[in-house]
């Protein structure tokens, strides 16, 4: 095995295409890991950590955030400001792992690795965030619901890279929150994951995004739970509505972690209890 | 609390640092992966990817062939012609004609470096015929079930049973009959638990090393060095004094680590690969699928009671499958069962079954955390039904000393009426509960072991002691027998060093395991010692020229018995030892027998839960461990026991099993799946220990390791059932069981 560390995303991305089985290294949690059981064998090791920027938060001039492929979880949930915008996203990464995980472990590896079971991915899609994706013709800017082709798999393109994950700006009257449910309180994998992301203005709830993990192939963005809070006051009818349309959007299956009968009434469940936290984050309440 | 608060102890009681603390935090430890030897290779295991499969063909040609192998195994390096347990050591070390479950070795490798033994691996060609196969333990005695190993049945099963049932066991007394006559309430239920495994953080590590003469070494991770000699032996053919077998540090075994699954691996490998030393060191998966679980069991239990919660009969029928071999401990789980009761008439039938899973090994008080299940969870029922407080009738029906047990013998001195007593004192009983949230109590039992022993107590040239004993240090026997030995010289904690030896070094012991290594080998050492400092005395009577008899030892120094023995000044042990050289040379103490007087040890449970009524999630609230430990001699690691037993048991009650799948393949063989407790999910743990102590041991020791695991699958089934009003009779109780269950109550 070769390894690489790449001064840019541009080099990054040369030396991916020239490759044939080659992995990106961000934290590594996930690639060491599969390496070592030998599900992963790849020939060139593509370390992104050199690359300037990598380990930055920063504010774009829209008033959103521009946060660096290598930025581990640890360092996300120290971020007052960033974690005040977008609380659900940040919740979401902080479940990953452990203290030693969480030092290491990064958003864009989160995504990238495809499980659907990602814990930061559900809140990122909720977010309505994006990733810029640099490849041998220059970047673009995809959303990041569309990123998951299926367990393991990407839609990026051969020696492509993602070199950003891009947050809208908040605005007034946001809140967001993840909710998943494991049988243990941590080190374990989400059976079922809920993201709820909304907006409440004027006693209302103005826009709404309901993202669900672990129920499907991807993580599935949910219009139809969404649509079950817009224009409602998230009273106890919106919140029902909503559990039923998580419910019915969620194509589980049965393994060792769980019953997919099981898994589609949790959908249920912790889409209204994220639905409540997201709101009463909205509406500035303690959650 | 204790029965017996005469003695006042110097140093029994306290709670110093243990002697292996400091090498652990440090990770100077030695594991057994830590060994390394000049020459070594490295070993790689094939297993059976089918449940059940006629291996029709193996060739190992191509392995043979790649650069770096040096040698390659298959049945034919073991021995030929066992019978007995020795042949199905034989089976499972290496698969014979027929793979058994999924994970069976079926050939091994040694090379020069792990990664080229795992790529041989694939190089290895094996036909397999797929053969139908049993999981789980109902269905493999249906009379249409096919026989997994004809033949293997034992004289105690009877004509015409089912085909796979290899043992049965009957016992019992009294008039069943009159006894559930006499009932105001019968009620009986089927109680379900899944296999688990003891969940050790140390994968099973050695390095052997045998030449072409049969003689041979191993540095290995065990419980047991003379078991894993003897069985070795048997499985190589080799003569067992040739091997000398070298305890590591061991990182947990619970049982696990009584027998052998890697040893006999590597030893043939070094054979074959000319007496250059092996090492073998299994993956946390190679450790589910092959090693260690526990039987999964299926139980029948009826009880009588009356009205005042007096039971009046006891009938249990229990089935438990431990694997494609003979081994379930469906016999331990039926005596412990209905241990706690004073029974006037009383029934157990158990039979063990085989099926397509791993040999099952010991696991902490094999058997009884799942009888107990069965037995506490009916009762608790039953007085709930009666509306009488479960804990009366816990007290009510407690055995005492002098009563016949339910399984035969008479109990003597024991401590249960003292332990229920201790929980009704207890403050968590008290703990106000809200919504949602439930409180289950229940007893438990574990016999306790003796077992061979063997120790040695030298006496150092500086007066301190050296201390050679052959059970493996697992939960702090080195300091608690250090703690001992010390008190009877009567010198400190910190001048005593204990050493778990090597084969060669002792007469044969019995594994650490039955709970015995404070009592067994702390007994025989403070029989050692007490030799020690008769012989210390005979070299002060000879110093001053009195009979022996007229010596006596006091707080580490001879001294004259009385005034009529003449006036010397005391000598110390190590004035003594100074000139041991001189006086007739080294002073030792050495006592080896089977252990007799072992004392058994009652506990309960008090567990505290609540459970999320949309998901099924049970969090454990408050736990508390009361328990017998005779006399605790280091109460922090008797805290330990008990700490980790009742931690063992929620992993059991709500979330660990063996998933397999229609394959017959296990499904989760990683810890990510297969869900052990973590910190986190766990509260405090509290405990109390009651001594009462055991007059078979010289400091009132019991034993307390394994009855710790009894009390809580059935206290967590009865505090669920508590907190939402359903009963769930299938371990684990896992939060799709428990919603399913919450979503039939309505
Ligand atoms: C003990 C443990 C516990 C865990 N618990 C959880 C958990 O609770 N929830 C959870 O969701 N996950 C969990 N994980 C998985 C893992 O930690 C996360 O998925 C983590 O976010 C991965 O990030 P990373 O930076 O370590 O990724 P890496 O391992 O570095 O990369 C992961 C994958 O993404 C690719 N990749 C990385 N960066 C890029 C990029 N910029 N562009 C394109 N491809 C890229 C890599 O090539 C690789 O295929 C756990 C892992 C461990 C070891």
């Amino acid at each position: 095995m070769r390894y690489h560390k790449p001064d840019s995303f541009v080099e990054a991305s040369r030396i991916a295409s020239a490759a044939g089985r080659y992995r990106f290294l961000a934290g590594g949690t996930d690639v060491l890991v599969q390496m070592r059981a030998g599900i992963s064998t790849p020939e060139d090791m593509i370390d992104l950590k050199g690359i300037p920027g990598v380990g930055d938060i920063a504010r774009t001039p829209e008033g959103g955030w521009r946060i660096g492929v290598a930025v581990p979880g640890a360092v996300l949930g120290r971020h007052a400001s960033l974690k005040a915008d977008w609380p659900g996203v940040v919740e979401g990464m902080n479940l990953v792992g452990s203290t030693q995980v969480q030092g290491r472990a990064t958003l864009a590896g989160n995504l990238c690795n495809g499980s659907p079971a990602a814990d930061s991915v559900p809140g990122l899609i909720a977010a309505c965030a994006r990733v810029e994706v640099t490849g041998s013709t220059g970047t673009r800017e995809i959303l990041v619901e569309d990123v998951p082709a299926g367990p393991g798999r990407t839609t990026l393109a051969p020696g492509e890279v993602v070199s950003a994950i891009l947050l809208p700006p908040r605005g007034a009257g946001g809140g967001d929150a993840y909710l998943r449910f494991i049988p243990r309180t941590e080190m374990d994998i989400a059976v079922v994951g809920c993201a709820v992301s909304l907006r409440f203005a004027d006693g209302v709830i103005t826009e709404a995004r309901v993202a669900l993990g672990a129920v499907a192939p991807t993580v599935l963005l949910v219009p139809e739970a969404a649509a079950a809070l817009i224009g409602t006051q998230g009273d106890g009818v919106a919140l029902a509505a909503l559990s039923a349309a998580a419910m019915g959007a969620a194509r589980p299956i049965s393994d060792r972690r769980g019953t997919a009968e099981f898994r589609k009434e949790i959908a249920g469940v912790l889409a209204r209890r994220a639905a409540t936290i997201a709101l009463a984050r909205a509406r500035g309440e303690p959650a | 609390m204790a029965k017996d608060d005469t003695h006042a102890y110097r140093l029994i009681g306290t709670r110093p640092n243990r002697p292996d603390g400091l090498d652990k935090v440090t990770g100077r430890a030695r594991y057994g992966a830590d060994m390394a030897l000049p020459g070594m290779l490295h070993a790689a295991v094939l297993r059976s990817p089918h449940a059940h499969a006629r291996i029709t063909r193996i060739d190992t040609s191509r392995a043979e062939a790649l650069a770096g192998v040096k040698a390659v195994i298959t049945r034919a390096d073991l021995a030929t012609g066992q019978s007995g347990e020795d042949w199905n050591l034989t089976e499972n070390t290496l698969a014979g004609e027929v793979a058994l479950y999924d994970g069976h070795a079926v050939a091994a490798v040694a090379a020069t470096s792990k990664f080229i033994a795992q790529d041989a691996l694939a190089l290895i060609d094996v036909e397999y015929e797929v053969l139908p196969h049993l999981i789980d333990v109902d269905d493999a005695i249906r009379p249409d079930a096919i026989a997994l190993r004809p033949g293997s049945a034992d004289a105690s099963v009877p004509d015409g049973s089912p085909a796979n049932v290899v043992k049965q066991i009957e016992f019992g007394h009294g008039d069943l009959d009159a006894g559930f006559a006499a009932a105001d309430l019968v009620r009986e239920g089927r109680y379900l638990t899944e296999a688990t495994h003891q969940g050790y953080i140390e994968p099973h590590a050695c390095v052997a090393q045998l030449g072409a003469d049969g003689k041979g070494e191993m540095w290995v991770c065990t419980q047991g060095q003379w078991y894993i000699r003897k069985m070795c032996a048997a499985v190589l053919g080799l003569e067992a004094a040739q091997l000398r077998v070298t305890p590591s540090e061991i990182g947990g075994g619970f049982g696990g680590k009584t027998t052998i699954f890697a040893e006999p691996l590597a030893l043939a490998l070094s054979r074959k690969a000319g007496g250059r030393p092996v090492k073998l060191v299994m993956s946390r998966s190679e450790v589910l699928r092959a090693t260690g679980p526990t039987a999964s069991a299926s139980m029948d239990v009826k009880i009588g009671m009356k009205r005042d919660g007096t039971i009046t009969a006891a009938l249990c029928d229990f089935r438990m499958q431990g694997g494609a071999f003979p081994g379930a401990p469906v016999d331990m789980a039926l005596f412990c069962a209905l241990a706690p009761y004073k029974l006037d008439a009383v029934k157990c039938i158990g039979q063990d079954v085989l099926a397509n899973r791993p040999k099952a090994a010991a696991y902490r008080a094999p058997g009884a955390p799942m009888g107990a299940f069965a037995v506490e969870s009916l009762i608790d029922e039953m007085a709930q039904e009666l509306g009488l407080d479960p804990l009366e009738v816990r007290l009510k029906n407690a055995v005492r000393e002098g009563d016949k047990s339910s399984y035969g013998p008479t109990f003597g001195s024991i401590g249960l009426v003292e332990v229920l007593e201790a929980v009704k004192a207890h403050p968590n009983l008290s703990a106000p509960l809200g919504p949602n949230q439930g409180r289950g109590i229940a007893s438990g039992y574990w016999f306790n072991h003796g077992g061979e022993t063997s120790v040695t107590v030298a006496v150092s040239e500086d007066g301190g002691a050296t201390v050679s004993v052959g059970t493996p240090d697992i939960g702090g026997s080195r300091a608690s027998i250090a703690l001992m030995v010390a008190e009877t010289f009567g010198i400190g904690y910190d001048d005593v060093r204990v050493n778990v030896v090597e084969t060669g070094a002792l007469g044969v012991n019995e594994p650490t395991h039955g709970s015995r290594a404070t009592f067994a080998s702390g007994k025989a050492a403070v029989i050692s010692a007490k030799a020690a400092i008769s012989e210390m005395c005979r070299r002060a009577a000879a110093d001053w020229g009195i009979e022996p008899e007229a010596v006596e030892w006091i707080d580490g120094a001879a001294v004259p018995a009385g005034p009529n023995a003449g006036q010397f000044p005391p000598l110390t042990m190590a004035e003594i030892a100074a000139k041991m050289g001189e006086t007739g040379g080294p002073i030792s103490g050495h006592h080896e027998v089977t252990a007799e007087g072992v004392g058994a040890s009652f506990g309960a449970h008090v567990v505290d839960v609540e459970v999320d009524s949309e998901t099924g999630k049970v969090t454990i609230l408050r736990y508390l461990v009361v328990q017998d430990a005779g006399t605790a001699i280091h109460p922090a690691y008797v805290e330990g026991q008990y700490q980790g037993g009742a931690v063992q048991g929620i992993g059991w009650a709500l979330n660990e099993e063996y998933v397999y799948g229609r394959d017959g393949r296990l499904q989760n063989t990683v810890f990510l799946d297969y869900r052990i407790p973590v910190a986190s999910d766990l509260p405090m743990i509290d405990t109390v220990i009651v001594e009462v102590p055991n007059p078979g041991h010289p400091y009132g020791v019991r034993g307390v390791g394994e009855t710790g695991i009894t009390p809580p699958l059935p206290a967590i089934a009865n505090a669920v059932a508590a907190a939402t009003g359903v009963r769930l009779r299938h371990l684990p109780m896992s939060p799709p069981k428990v919603l399913a269950a919450l979503k039939a109550r309505g």
